[in-house]
């Protein structure tokens, strides 16, 4: 019986997930959290796909966040382009950076591709960084404004912390359906095949090195639509969206909430934003009680959160 | 690897890696033509020559072993006709085509396939997931959007070749799981799910009980007779009785070929290899 239930919210995975997105921001303190635990549990997801699924640890996700974030900013700030066009953008964008960055780092493995991603992601802040007139430098790029949206004669305000938690969560689920579609196709099964054993995958016919390089784009074009969402929830690019403490971020929600899980991710960011959110309230060195827990899972909880209770519900 | 060698070992072909064919479909051969041929193959790794200007062809549909001592190059050898490393000197040919220094994937869909000596399965995916994914190499590989449910031939296909190897009733448990001796087993049966022309199979009974590997050389012997296998053994009496051809390896070098008779009345084989008690 347990069983049934199980195996049917698993085949139905993607409406699962919505349902419990929908009902969310009620369950959460203010809405604003809610629109924060939506854009990393996407970032943790894209970078889950990669960590996750095809086991590969990149250190330098933070870079497809910002770009993102700083693609759909900059053609909506300097060039006035509608909010419909300067999302894709800032994908495109993302998995553009993508491209060149997994092109050079899927040559190391382990440790050594967490640095290049790491030292690339690097390289990627500083250009921002140094690029002032177009990403406002160090002060952020400011002056995204997407107040209200025409759907169909219909006026949408977006100021409206609610309305502007279901029009992102709008993208969220198309990409929740595009992942969950990857994860069930011969492809999905070819990266964890890379996951489990990659000679063994080579041995097997399939070109390693490509498919970790389409997964690599895969994963930061989704990592990218998270900030491109982020640049028009926030209104502004902050350049610590490329910081290596994002990158660490994605690191640490994905295995707090369980890496390799579909849902995992959205658990882990809400974990993740739920200490900071409540424990800064008390001290302002809310990362040591993060630290704490993350540890306490890494060393106790492997599995993550949500990967704790599905490996209890199926092994009671 | 030494990578000053490498250039010699890298070969003129290696611009075409883009334009692979997909399936097997080269001319079809002719009976008696040797499948897989290997021109003074050396490896080396750094001083130490693994190999030595070894010379050797596979007839297809037999089966053939390549035995030796310990330290003889079986393994190197294997690792060298299998793709997993580019010799230092000398050329790897497949059915007439050079294939030297090509990509390991690219040893696969060409129709080579192989067991590892060390148990290579993908743990925590089940035993018919294994094969599944085996055999989908063959149809489709960067198909992002359609679920693999719907490709259902691919499905009974790894049925199926789980019941040849005698695993139906283990399918979806997880292959790390398995006991070494079905471990072993799964792998055959990945490998099978490729279509191979020419199976490579690296001492496929090591660490098996005897009655497990009285069902394997079974195995192998009915394999043998759709395709070109050739085993790497070390324990010579275990192929001496189902194998059609035998080539031994001494230090790294050719020592003989031969049928199973023929070896056993070699004088040189007596000497290194008989003589220690094998």
């Amino acid at each position: 019986m347990r069983n049934a239930v199980l195996n049917g919210i698993s085949r139905h995975r993607v409406a699962a997930v919505t349902a419990f997105l929908i009902v969310f921001p009620w369950l959460m303190p203010y809405e604003a959290l809610a629109v924060n635990v939506l854009i990393f549990g996407l970032y943790a997801m894209g970078f889950n796909l990669l960590f996750g699924y095809t086991g590969m640890l990149s250190f330098g996700h933070a870079a497809f966040l910002g770009v993102g974030s700083y693609g759909t900013g900059i053609v909506m700030v300097h060039y006035a382009w509608p909010w419909y066009l300067a999302i894709p953008a800032g994908v495109v964008l993302a998995a553009l950076f993508g491209l060149v960055i997994g092109w050079m780092a899927i040559r190391t493995r382990g440790i050594y591709f967490a640095m290049v991603t790491l030292a690339l992601a690097q390289c990627v802040y500083f250009i921002f960084y140094k690029a002032e007139s177009l990403t406002g430098g160090e002060n952020g790029l400011r002056g995204i404004k997407l107040e209200k949206i025409d759907v169909l004669g219909l006026q949408i305000d977006l100021l409206n912390p609610t309305n502007k938690y279901y029009f992102l969560l709008i993208f969220v689920v198309m990409t929740l359906w595009f992942v969950s579609r990857i994860l069930a196709s011969p492809f999905g099964a070819v990266i964890e095949t890379i996951r489990e054993n990659e000679k063994r995958s080579a041995a097997c016919g399939y070109d390693v090195a490509r498919t970790k390089l389409v997964a690599f784009v895969l994963s930061s074009a989704i990592c990218g639509l998270a900030g491109s969402l982020r640049a028009l929830h926030l209104s502004v690019v902050p350049v610590d969206s490329l910081h290596y403490l994002t990158s660490g971020h994605a690191v640490m929600m994905a295995l707090l909430g369980g890496m390799g899980t579909f849902f995992g991710p959205f658990v882990g960011a809400a974990a993740f934003l739920l200490i900071e959110d409540v424990v800064t309230n008390i001290t302002k060195y809310w990362q040591l009680v993060a630290g704490a827990v993350f540890m306490t899972f890494v060393l106790f909880f492997p599995r993550g959160i949500w990967g704790s209770i599905l490996h209890w519900l199926r092994h009671r | 690897m030494n990578s000053n060698e490498l250039p010699a070992a890298i070969p003129a072909n290696s611009g075409s890696r883009g334009t692979m064919v997909e399936s097997t479909g080269m001319p079809t051969q002719k009976a008696d033509q040797p499948i897989l041929v290997t021109e003074n193959v050396t490896m080396q790794f750094g001083a130490f020559v693994a190999l030595n200007n070894v010379s050797a062809s596979f007839e297809s549909n037999k089966l053939t072993a390549i035995i030796g001592p310990n330290g003889a190059g079986k393994s190197t050898f294997f690792n060298v006709v299998s793709g997993a490393f580019a010799p230092t000197h000398g050329r790897v040919r497949f059915q007439g085509r050079d294939i030297t220094g090509m990509a390991q994937h690219e040893f696969a869909r060409l129709g080579i396939a192989k067991s590892f000596q060390i148990t290579n399965v993908f743990s925590l995916l089940s035993a018919h997931e294994n094969v599944r994914v085996a055999a989908q190499m063959r149809q489709t590989r960067f198909e992002l959007l359609r679920p693999r449910a719907d490709l259902k031939d691919l499905i009974d296909k790894a049925d199926a070749l789980l019941h040849r190897v005698g695993l139906t009733g283990l399918r979806d448990k997880r292959a790390g799981d398995l006991a070494h001796g079905q471990q072993r087993c799964l792998e055959i049966a990945m490998a099978l799910a490729s279509e191979p022309r020419l199976l490579l199979l690296d001492e496929p009974t090591a660490g098996m009980s005897p009655e497990e590997t009285l069902a394997m050389m079974d195995l192998i012997t009915s394999l043998a007779e759709e395709r070109t296998v050739i085993l790497v053994e070390h324990k010579m009496k275990l192929v001496m009785g189902i194998c059609q051809r035998l080539i031994v390896l001494h230090h790294g070098e050719f020592l003989a070929e031969g049928t199973p008779d023929d070896i056993r009345t070699n004088d040189e084989v007596k000497r290194v290899y008989l003589g220690q008690s094998a």
